[in-house]
């Protein structure tokens, strides 16, 4: 099997099979972070642009002291919960009600599928005009953004309730109310949450967008643009992982929610 | 032989594409003819309005232009050729981006799911670089290659590669080990198993990663255009807002639509020849 080499003393440690697997996943990125700084240590790269691992750490403090980075992050975090809020609460009650009333769904569903089509960043010159370019302008393409997936997996999910469970809330006599709020939600809920938490990577995505395009005002975006328009690379790299960063605590977070209220689940 | 008691215990039927969805409980199916009147009602009705807002100047026209001229546009754009120039460049960085990103994807998700060893190593990194949308890593991304169609490329493949991976991966892991203990019973070697029992196996799989993939890959190009581009159907949109014209921007975003339709569909296609076997199987 993968058993390393008995026979050499030492070169087994270096088997890839060697190294305890928790360890593994860090072997790569230190590595890549060994090569930056050798590369930059080294000084045969001339470039500007290559900046030392040291420099991104220096401009990320010298953000913290000066309060840029507090601001651009707190400025990007509302404009994306507020949005994400809008556009969710709308596509959870629009694909509610959709789901629920056959002839709705007939009337509004195709059109709401053709205007699906369009690639959302392909409103946003079009919202600028509508709504300028500061937050008003980067809250309603956010929601958008953030509308599609909760609409589509809402619905989806409605929709696809097991007619059993419809069928014992009818032996039960239960009313229209009561079957919507102890059944079809419920038994919805695993696949409306899909919808949500694609909805909060979609808003992300969107904050990002917004800021470059409706370019008024601070974020994590300009940020980015700023860094890429001064040629400033650590500021760029800083902007990269602050974006993975947030990124990854919607994740984590929206994962812990869904969890939370689908635990009855898995009793 | 197989009227009688499997030998193995059959797996469950896999999930099956699209949920039959509870009818009865709401109100009974419409007829097909019914159904596309219904849906039509509302699209009239917006045109309408629009087309009547328009004409009565109730909404300026430098914020909303007629449904006449958005179509008028249209029909320029068709005529002079700025059309099919501008929808050709956008098509070939879909094509470069999305054939580059699929094959990688592939390769790596096969890889993590064939062999654990490569994703303990990879599979955080690659967690890490796909946790940064492909918005983030824009303008990393212009300062190291440029405005060039390298970039398009790089950023669309990006939007593939992370789907594609993922679902690849999930898709592999998730044969039943039964269908592998079948094929070492007929002595298939580690080439066949592959080609013939894991990747058909894991197929739906794969074909979830694509199939979100190209939607990815058509949003990200519209993004990457409207960003750093000086043709492609995105800078379309760029060019008449910037111009104040906004019948070409409606136009521009209405041939956006148009492609995510196209493309939509055609998926679908494939998609019901691709897995017919499996409808035919159960």
């Amino acid at each position: 099997m993968t058993s390393p080499n008995r026979t050499s003393s030492w070169l087994r440690y270096l088997h890839p099979a060697a190294v305890p697997p928790a360890l593994r996943g860090w072997v790569l990125p230190a590595l890549i972070l060994f090569l930056w700084w050798a590369g930059y240590a080294s000084g045969r790269f001339t470039n500007p642009l290559f900046v030392s691992p040291g420099k991104v750490v220096d401009a990320a403090l010298e953000l913290i002291r000066t309060g840029t980075l507090w601001q651009a992050l707190s400025a990007s975090l509302t404009r994306d919960l507020a949005g994400f809020a809008i556009g969710t609460l709308a596509g959870l009650a629009l694909g509610t009600a959709l789901g629920l009333f056959r002839l709705a769904e007939n009337i509004f569903n195709p059109t709401l599928n053709a205007f699906k089509q369009v690639s959302i960043f392909a409103w946003v010159p079009l919202i600028s005009l509508w709504f300028g370019l500061g937050d008003l302008a980067k809250i309603a393409f956010i929601a958008l953004a953030a509308f599609w997936p909760a609409f589509i997996n809402t619905l989806a999910a409605v929709r696809g309730v097991p007619k059993e469970l419809v069928e014992v809330a009818r032996v039960l006599g239960w009313n229209r109310q009561q079957l919507v709020r102890r059944v079809v939600l419920p038994a919805a809920l695993p696949g409306i949450f899909s919808g949500v938490y694609l909805a909060l990577i979609y808003a992300w995505l969107a904050t990002l967008g917004s800021e470059y395009l409706l370019t008024a005002g601070t974020g994590i975006g300009n940020l980015l643009t700023d860094g890429q328009e001064q040629f400033r690379m650590d500021y760029v790299l800083l902007g990269v992982i602050l974006v993975g960063l947030i990124g990854y605590g919607f994740t984590a977070l929206a994962g812990g929610v869904e969890r939370y209220f689908t635990r009855w689940q898995r009793r | 032989m197989l009227t009688q008691q499997p030998l193995l215990p059959l797996p469950t039927a896999p999930e099956p594409v699209a949920v039959r969805p509870a009818r009865h409980w709401r109100l009974p199916r419409l007829p097909a003819a019914g159904r596309a009147l219904i849906a039509l009602m509302f699209p009239l009705a917006l045109l309408g309005a629009w087309a009547l807002a328009t004409r009565y100047e109730w909404i300026a026209p430098q914020i909303l232009p007629s449904p006449t001229t958005v179509l008028s546009a249209l029909t320029e754009l068709a005529q002079t050729g700025d059309l099919a120039r501008n929808a050709l460049v956008s098509f070939w960085r879909v094509v470069w981006g999305f054939g580059l990103g699929a094959a990688l994807g592939l390769l790596l998700g096969v890889g993590f799911g064939l062999s654990s060893l490569l994703r303990d190593y990879v599979y955080p990194l690659f967690r890490a670089v796909a946790q940064v949308p492909v918005l983030g890593w824009l303008p990393f991304l212009i300062l190291l290659l440029g405005m060039e169609e390298a970039l398009k490329v790089v950023l669309v493949a990006k939007a593939v590669l992370v789907p594609v991976a993922i679902n690849t991966d999930q898709g592999i892991r998730s044969v039943p080990p039964q269908y592998l203990e079948v094929a070492r019973v007929y002595g298939f070697g580690r080439w066949q198993q592959l080609t013939r029992v894991i990747l058909p196996a894991a197929l739906p799989g794969i074909w979830n990663g694509i199939r979100y993939g190209l939607t990815n890959a058509w949003l990200a190009l519209v993004a990457v255009e409207l960003l750093a581009s000086s043709e492609g159907l995105g800078f379309l949109i760029v060019y008449g807002r910037q111009l104040f014209q906004l019948d070409v921007v409606l136009a521009a975003v209405v041939i956006i639509g148009g492609v995510g339709f196209v493309l939509d569909k055609l998926l679908s296609v494939i998609e019901k020849r691709l897995l017919r076997w499996r409808r035919e199987a159960f």
